[in-house]
Formats: structure tokens, C-alpha cells, sequence
């Protein structure tokens, strides 16, 4: 019945869910007013997914949050509009009221499911409380209810999770159990807000895949919140776009996905590497940082980065009806939609040399090992145990001059372990490590000094990775200070300023501090440190995986770029496979602490041999709605096994769909399918 | 978790050893001896002969290794040995104040943690408004005032009632009225600045725990608000706030020095300065020890307690 009520009243948009009519959020900050939601509106129905597309800070979690009413107070409040739930208006509510609505009408989903469940409360009480205050259930029918969810989000064991803490379970069974509080009462809306950016591919498949089945079945409206476009194009019905505060653009999915008709839809779009396109030289990107919320341009927001500007964007953009329930804030909407407005910035190609992949390799990796020894609960109260972790276990792998190897997997498969190895960060338990031909794992400190001039690193996170008390000047030169490889004051200077402006810098901000640029230009300035000592070798260590999308683009260009200019190796390590690709000439895959798959870009992509590069592939969402509901949803069952127990054979056989018995009992062979494609799977 | 409690409680042996070495050494280094004060001090006529004989008498004249070895001995069967003053065991010394010191310490924890809970919490949920701004101030107070001059303040405003406590203590199993009548006033001098720290601990932990994720999901899900503080925010909060309170309750027992004297409450912080003045080594040692003793199980306490707020600690 429920089914049938969603479906009629999809039907008819007479009576929408939830209603967003002109919603403003302020925030008020010691360095004045942050118009963080100006005038959106928007509409959901009974049973639909609806999609707020974004970067971060364009507003679209806050504007979640203001329809639950947890904006923090008391900086941020809603300033101006109404939120309609089923025609009452949330904002009028008294405290208590709204209260009730909390969990009971409208459930909220958060991005982090590690901090999101209460760390000394057992599972079972998390998810039994809204059932004891909403439903007022007792004890016994409350528990009885969350086996029945638990059972339904996909958590086995369910009696033996109710007694367990948060930190006894992995991110994704969390997430799971997120879930299940979401969905205890039966509510007609769930908001989630970024629900699988924490989580790794395979494991954001599932959950994914979990959402999607249970709306459908259950009749629950979902707003998705997220900046990945391949997942509004699996799941959404109805996709806003958000741009600086406002939404920009509003239509349904094949509307969105088929005529985008803003400029910053269409960049948004482009500036994302694509599993399901032929691989494109250069990605287009989005120049520019978006506006300052504090004071932002009187026309459209997105003109100073638009390719397409004209002087009438300085004008205020009307929110227009283009088709049928589409509607976007463009001035050249028409032009665009009909798709006459196409080439997009394309920053010009440096003109150097191509790449000289010779078959000289730089680096080569035999044999490396590292394992750790941790402690674990033991029987004894005075001898501890100790288990083995096989964090990398027998890799090995070869980097030509010029090339650039992406090394891809999921969480805890040891492939920042291989980068920390090869920069001598860690010792190795055993293996060899040769660059340029000289064994690095036993070389003595005066050689490793000459050799980390050669080999160096970016890291992740650019705001954890630069000392906040150091100007970006003193970051860039410290090296320069260390080799004494400028001579003076006003050399070293000099030298900062070059390397600022290879890196699409200022020479002005070399006298900032970390906290005062932006992610993208603090990734630039960790570039540009590592470019200090003339490296011939960089390992990325996941450099753009912290950036939004619009700036990752932009970083994997100015990589590009560097390579191409400075003749630069790379060991690209990341866990998204459609950056991996556009950036690497071959790909290594990890599972566990082992290589699965070596083998050429092309081939991995075209024709994967391991079962686990290709579920890898399939977890993957791609940025199209047409192409996504062609796919079979074909999420990797389960989880990663623990590393303090591996698998026995191929560490793979738990999760694989074409496992045998000998996959069960023998570690499968490292072997070449043909000349460049190593594989180790019985089956391939 | 008994196998756990067992092996602390084994690896506080070596703990101990170390302070008993420390302690004896370091007294030794000190010029004098309690036969010097003891005679000597009343000025009387004392010959060098009679000096020899109390010092023969009280092992002084052995090897210092060999005074040491017979102290460890002893502590090795609980014996802390014979006050050198008074000649009464030191355990029977230690023993007669601890029960009024222990007692002042429990008071004065019960008395700070049913203040310091509600205190603390309220200034953090009111945050910036008049009842914050009143919490810190009186907390302020507590750390900067020292709590024998508060004490003296209580025993002014007890005088304007024409009432002043008993003067002799009389254990509670004995007479609980008149035993709380006289040992309340000197918990609350104290049990003040221990309120104080423990408040702003639980003030700044709780705030930083009502930014935590898992608050705006219990928020989320409809949880009162009582309940959001209460189950979901306080338990967390509470963690450092348990640490602090151990040391606090630990430095109860030995460091009232002054207090007592102005209470007239014949404690273990009295006994302490009685015996440094006299030279009385066997009673220090005996006292640093029991004292050392305390802080090691109050640790333990603590950890244990961890393990039974935070179940992220598990001992096995």
C-alpha cells in the first residue's frame, strides 16, 4: 500500500513531500555574515531520490542541515523561507515538535561513519532509541525491530552486533547501521549527506545499491547530498545543482546529464576523468576558486570562472524554465542547452617533448615486504602476543624513466606502505629497491641524502601536510636551505618565486601562511616543494583525492604538465580508478599487501584479467544516467578480510565471484598473460 | 580484566622499589639524625656517649647498605619498622591519622563531584550567558584561593554563629554526627579547588564533545535533549575529568599540610611536617611510602575506570 501511495503521488506534483521555498541561511562569523543558502528552493515527492550537487562550501549541506533544524547555533540561522513538510511548515515548529519530526518524519544519514555513532554506547541502544522515543516501544518490541533492521541493511550476526561498540565494526558495516537508524521509524524522508565519500569503492557499491533498494521498497523519499557525479547519475530522479549558495541549475536526471544547460553543470562534468569515454589528452577544467560567501559578485556567481562570459553576466541571472521542469540561472542558457557553446577553456597543451618512455626502468621494486608486529589481547597477563600484519607482501614492480605507474586499491591494501618503502620512510622487512640501479634499502645516510634529492613526495592531505606556522615561502625553500642549493637570501628567494610560478602560483604568496589559501593552492604548494630539489621521481600519494572535483582537475593537468616539461617519474598511488587512468601509462592493482594485475592503461581498462580489477571497474559509477541504468549493479560482496588474518591462497577467494578450490588452498602464480600483463589469479 | 588488575598490581612492585631507594638515599643525604634533634634539642647537657648508645640502639651505626637492606626486609613483610621518635610502630602511627585524612579525601571527592558534574556541564550548555560567566568565576576562585585561607573563612563565618566544630575527631563508626560535624569544614576548604578544576575540566570536555558528530546524530534522530547531554555527551565528557579527579583525590591524602593545621586536625599532612622536623627518617620513609603506594592504586583505579566508560579500552 505503501508502494502504491508513492506511486500515485509520483505521479502528481500537486502534492510534493517536502517543499524548500526561498530558503536563506546566514552564519554569522567575526569577519561578517556568510550567506551560506541564498533563495533556493526546491521540491521532492513521495518516494523519489533527489539529488543537491556541489562543491564544498556551495551550501548544500548546510541547507540539509537547516531542514532537520541543526544548523550549529548560534552563528548559522535561517534567514528568510519556508521548508514544507507535507505542507507544515518545519520552521514554525516549537522546539519539542520539531523534535518529534527528528528521526521520526525525516532521518538524516552523515558522511562519516566513523564519528557518527557514540563510541561508548552499544549499537543496539543507538538503534533502538528512536523506536523507544518516537514509537514508544518497550525494551523487548524495540529490540525486536532492530534485529529485523539490522537484518535488513545486510548486517549478519544480527544479536551478537546489538551488544557490540562502534569501534568493533568497519566503516561500511557502520555505515550500515547508520542506515538502520535512518529507517527505524519508518520515515517518509531520509537526507543523506555525503554517505559514501568515506567509504571505499567496492564498499560504496554496496551501500549504495542498499539505499536505492530500500527506498524503492519501502516508499521513502531520499535527498542525496554529494559532489560525485556518478552517483546522482545511478540514483537520483531529480538533480540540483548548487553553485555559490545558489542552486544554478534544476531538471531530472536525463535532463541534467543530457542538456546541462550552465556552463558550471557542463564544467562539472568535463573536469571529471571518465571510466566510460575514450581517455581525452588534457581534462578541461574550471579555473578559478569559487566566490567568497562574505561578499559575493552582484550577477552570476559563476561568471568571473565562466568561459562563456558576456557582459550582460553582470547583470542579476533569472531562474528560468528552459524545458519541462528544468530550470537554470544562465543568461546564455539557450545557447548552451542547444550546444552551441562547447569548447570550454581548454588550457593549452604544453609544447614539450613526448614522453620518452624508454624501456630504461628507474625504479625497480623486487620482492618487497613489510610486515608489522602488533600487539593483540593475549591469554596470558604477562607474555603478549604478538601477530604478524603482512602490510606488502612479495611486491614487485618496475617504473621506466618518464613513465607513470598508478598503483590503485582500497584502503589498508599496502599501497601507501609501497610509497613510504621506496622513499625510505620505513625499512623494509625484505625485498630490494633499486633507483637508478643503486639498492636503496640498505644505503648508507650519505648516499640516501644525494638520493632524496631525486625521489620525492606529495602527500594527500594539504592541510595537515604543511607546518601552519611557516609561510609558503619558508615551506618551498626549506629544501633549497637544507642542500644549500641557493646561495644567499635573495637567490633563494628567487628560486621560491620560480617555483610558485611553475606551479601556477604568486610570486605574493610566498609571504601567506598555509591557513590562507584555499585546498587547491595548498596542493600546489606541497607541489611545489617537492619540485624544489630538480626530483627526477615524485611519489603522489593520493595528491588530488582532498580536492573537489573542479580542482582536481586542474592539479592532475599541472601534474601532467610538470611531467611532460620536466621529464618527471611518477608513482601515482590513489584509489580512484578514473583519475588513475587518465594519469597513468600502466596501472598496478593491490589487494591485501599484493599486487593483483600489472598491465598497460588501456588494457586494464579494456580488458581486465583479475576479478578483482574488474570489480573495481564495476563499482565504479560513471557520469551518465543512460549508461548507468544499462549496468548490472554489481557490488563485490562482503568486506576486506583482516589483514591479521588473510585469506589462505589467493587473498582474494573470499570476495570472488569465480573462486575455486584451488584458489581456497594455493597462492597463485605472479605470471605475464602476454609481453606487460601480469596477473596473479588461477583463473585468468 | 582480573588477570589485567593482577599483573598492575604485580608491576607496581618494581614502582615501589624505586621510590623505597629513592627515599632512603636521599634522607641520608640530609645532614643530621633524629638522635641529634632528639637529645640535643632541649638544649640539655648530653654527653657524646649518650648520643653513641641511642644511635647503636637505632641501628644508626650500621653500614648504610646494611640499615637499607634491614628496612626492605621489612617492607618486604609490610613492617615499616619503629617510629625513631616515639618508638611506636610506623604503621600504627600512619594508621591513626590516615583514617581522618582518607575520610577528609573521600568527603571532600563526593562534595566536588556532585558540585563540579552539574556546574560544569551547565556552563558548558550555557555557554556564554550569565550562568557560564558565573561558573567561571567561581572556579577562578577555587584554583587561585588557597583553600587554608578559604578554610579560615569558614571557620569565621562558623564564629558569627557563635558554633564552632569539635575539636577532638571521633571516628564515624563511633559518632557519625559529631564525626561529620567536625571533619565537613575542611572537605569543603579543599573539596573547593578540586571542584573547580574538575568543573572546568568537565566544562571544556563537554564542549568539545557537543561538536562531535555522533551528537548531531542523536540529535537527528529526535533524542531529548536531556537525553543528548545525559547518556550520549556526558559519558564522553566525563573521561578526562576522571584522571584529573584521581590525582586530586591522591594528593588529598598526604598534601593538607597547612589545612589541617588550620582545622587543628591531627592528619597525615601534620604528621608529615612533625616528622621532617625531627629527623624522624623510619616515619618519613614509612609515610612516602604509603603514599606512593596510594597515587600507584589510584592510577589503577583510574585506568579501570576508563575501561568501564570508554569501551574502546579493553584489558585482557
Amino acid at each position: 500500500m505503501q508502494a502504491e501511495t508513492a506511486a500515485t503521488s509520483r505521479a502528481g506534483p500537486a502534492a510534493p513531500l517536502l517543499e524548500i521555498e526561498n530558503l536563506h541561511v546566514h552564519f554569522v562569523t567575526s569577519r561578517g555574515v556568510v550567506r551560506a543558502v541564498e533563495g533556493i528552493s526546491y521540491t521532492v515527492n513521495r518516494g523519489e531520490v533527489v539529488a543537491i550537487v556541489g562543491e564544498s562550501g556551495c551550501g548544500k549541506s548546510v541547507s540539509a542541515l537547516s531542514i532537520m533544524r541543526l544548523l550549529s547555533k548560534p552563528a548559522g540561522r535561517v534567514a528568510r523561507g519556508r521548508i514544507l513538510l507535507e505542507g507544515r511548515n518545519l520552521l514554525e515548529l516549537s522546539d519539542d515538535d520539531m523534535r518529534a519530526v527528528r528521526g521520526r518524519d525525516i532521518s538524516m544519514i552523515f558522511q562519516e561513519p566513523m564519528t557518527s555513532l557514540n563510541p561508548v554506547l552499544p549499537i543496539g541502544l543507538q538503534i533502538m532509541e528512536p523506536l523507544l522515543i518516537h514509537l514508544q516501544m518497550d525494551d523487548a518490541r524495540a529490540r525486536t525491530r532492530a534485529l529485523e533492521l539490522l537484518q535488513q541493511v545486510g548486517i549478519t550476526d544480527g544479536e551478537r552486533r546489538l551488544a557490540q561498540y562502534p569501534h568493533q565494526l568497519s566503516g561500511g558495516m557502520r555505515q550500515r547501521v547508520m542506515i538502520a537508524i535512518g529507517l527505524a521509524c519508518n520515515p517518509k524522508l531520509i537526507i543523506a549527506d555525503e554517505p559514501t565519500t568515506a567509504l571505499d569503492v567496492t564498499i560504496q557499491a554496496q551501500i549504495l545499491e542498499l539505499m536505492k533498494d530500500l527506498s524503492q521498497r519501502l516508499g521513502i523519499a531520499l535527498v542525496i547530498i554529494t559532489h560525485n557525479l556518478g552517483i546522482v547519475a545511478r540514483y537520483a530522479d531529480r538533480v540540483n545543482v548548487m553553485y555559490a549558495a545558489k542552486i544554478i541549475e534544476q531538471g531530472t536526471a536525463d535532463e541534467i546529464f543530457g542538456k546541462p544547460a550552465h556552463p558550471y553543470t557542463i564544467g562539472l562534468m568535463r573536469s571529471v576523468p571518465r571510466l566510460d569515454l575514450p581517455r581525452t589528452k588534457r581534462l578541461e577544467t574550471i579555473e578559478g576558486l569559487p566566490p567568497d560567501l562574505r561578499d559575493p559578485p552582484a550577477g552570476c556567481r559563476f561568471a568571473p570562472r565562466c568561459p562563456f562570459r558576456i557582459e550582460r553576466c553582470a547583470e542579476p541571472v533569472p531562474f528560468l524554465e528552459i524545458g519541462p521542469g528544468h530550470r537554470t540561472a544562465c543568461h546564455r542558457a539557450d545557447e548552451v542547452a542547444a550546444g552551441k557553446l562547447v569548447a570550454l577553456a581548454a588550457p593549452p597543451a604544453p609544447v614539450a617533448a613526448a614522453k620518452t618512455a624508454t624501456a630504461k626502468s628507474i625504479l625497480e621494486v623486487e620482492g618487497l615486504k613489510k610486515y608489522f608486529e602488533v600487539q593483540i589481547a593475549g591469554q596470558s597477563a604477562f607474555v603478549r602476543e604478538r601477530a604478524t600484519v603482512k602490510a606488502v607482501d612479495d611486491v614487485s614492480f618496475t617504473i621506466a624513466a618518464g613513465e607513470t605507474l598508478g598503483l590503485v586499491g582500497e584502503s589498508g591494501c599496502g599501497k601507501t606502505t609501497v610509497g613510504r618503502a621506496i622513499l625510505k620512510l620505513d625499512d623494509p622487512t625484505a625485498g630490494a629497491i633499486r633507483f637508478a640501479g643503486i639498492e636503496i634499502t640498505h644505503a648508507s645516510p650519505a648516499v640516501m641524502r644525494e638520493l632524496r634529492r631525486k625521489i620525492q613526495v606529495i602527500f594527500q592531505d594539504p592541510y595537515s601536510s604543511l607546518n601552519p606556522r611557516m609561510t609558503v615561502g619558508e615551506i618551498v625553500g626549506e629544501p633549497l636551505g637544507v642542500y644549500k642549493l641557493a646561495r644567499g637570501a635573495a637567490a633563494q628567494r628567487e628560486r621560491v618565486v620560480q617555483l610558485l610560478e611553475q606551479v601556477g602560483l604568486f610570486p605574493y604568496m610566498a609571504e601567506r601562511y598555509p591557513h590562507e589559501l584555499s585546498g587547491g593552492q595548498r596542493q600546489r604548494v606541497g607541489i611545489a616543494r617537492a619540485l624544489a630539489l630538480e626530483p627526477s621521481f615524485i611519489v603522489c600519494d593520493e595528491p588530488v583525492s582532498a580536492l573537489d572535483v573542479s580542482i582536481q582537475g586542474q592539479i592532475i593537468n599541472l601534474l601532467e604538465d610538470l611531467q611532460a616539461r620536466l621529464g618527471l617519474t611518477y608513482l601515482f598511488i590513489a584509489h580512484d580508478l578514473a583519475v588513475v587512468r587518465h594519469i597513468s601509462d600502466r596501472v598496478a592493482v593491490m589487494y591485501l599487501g599484493r599486487i593483483m594485475e600489472i598491465t598497460d592503461r588501456d588494457e586494464l581498462y579494456a580488458n581486465p584479467a583479475h576479478p578483482y580489477s574488474r570489480a573495481l571497474l564495476d563499482a565504479a559509477p560513471v557520469p551518465d544516467p543512460r549508461v548507468e541504468r544499462g549496468r548490472m549493479p554489481r557490488a563485490l560482496k562482503g568486506e576486506l578480510p583482516s589483514p591479521l588474518t588473510p585469506p589462505t591462497g589467493c587473498v582474494f577467494h573470499t570476495r570472488c565471484p569465480i573462486a575455486g578450490d584451488i584458489c581456497r588452498q594455493q597462492v597463485p602464480e605472479v605470471r605475464e598473460l602476454k609481453a606487460g600483463h601480469i596477473v596473479a589469479c588461477h583463473k585468468a | 580484566m582480573l588477570r589485567y588488575t593482577i599483573s598492575r598490581i604485580l608491576f607496581m612492585i618494581p614502582t615501589l622499589i624505586g621510590v623505597a631507594v629513592l627515599v632512603f638515599f636521599m634522607l641520608r643525604i640530609v645532614p643530621g639524625d633524629v638522635v641529634e634533634v632528639k637529645l640535643r634539642g632541649d638544649g640539655g647537657n648530653v654527653t657524646q656517649e649518650m648520643v653513641e648508645m641511642e644511635r647503636k640502639r637505632l641501628g644508626l651505626d650500621k653500614p648504610l647498605l646494611y640499615q637499607f637492606g634491614d628496612w626492605m626486609v621489612g617492607l618486604a613483610k609490610f613492617d615499616l619498622g619503629k617510629s625513631m621518635w616515639t618508638d611506636r610502630p610506623v604503621i600504627e602511627e600512619i594508621l591513626i591519622r590516615l583514617e581522618l585524612s582518607l575520610e577528609v579525601a573521600i568527603l571532600a571527592t563526593i562534595f566536588a563531584t556532585l558540585l563540579s558534574v552539574p556546574l560544569g556541564t551547565m556552563a558548558a550548555l550555557f555557554r556564554d550567558t550569565w550562568i557560564d560567566y558565573l561558573v567561571r568565576i567561581v572556579t577562578i576562585g577555587g584554583l587561585s584561593i588557597p583553600s587554608f585561607w578559604f578554610g579560615m573563612l569558614i571557620i569565621m563565618s562558623l564564629l558569627f554563629f557563635n558554633w564552632l566544630p569539635p575539636i577532638t575527631f571521633t571516628p564515624i563508626y563511633v559518632d557519625p554526627v559529631a564525626n561529620l560535624t567536625q571533619l565537613i569544614w575542611p572537605a569543603m576548604a579543599v573539596g573547593y579547588r578540586y571542584c573547580a578544576v574538575t568543573a572546568r575540566m568537565i566544562r571544556s570536555s563537554l564542549l568539545e564533545v557537543m561538536n562531535e558528530d555522533y551528537i548531531r546524530t542523536a540529535r537527528a534522530k529526535g533524542v531529548f535533549e536531556k537525553l543528548v547531554v545525559s547518556r550520549h555527551a556526558l559519558r564522553n565528557a566525563l573521561l578526562p575529568a576522571i584522571t584529573v579527579m584521581g590525582l586530586e583525590f591522591a594528593f588529598l591524602i598526604g598534601g593538607l599540610v597547612v589545612t589541617e593545621q588550620v582545622f587543628n586536625l591531627n592528619g597525615i599532612g601534620q604528621l608529615f611536617v612533625q616528622s621532617v622536623a625531627r629527623n624522624d627518617f623510619m616515619l618519613i620513609q614509612g609515610m612516602v611510602m604509603m603514599i606512593a603506594a596510594f597515587y600507584v592504586f589510584i592510577n589503577l583505579v583510574v585506568d579501570l575506570l576508563y575501561g568501564v566508560f570508554d569501551p574502546r579500552i579493553r584489558y585482557g
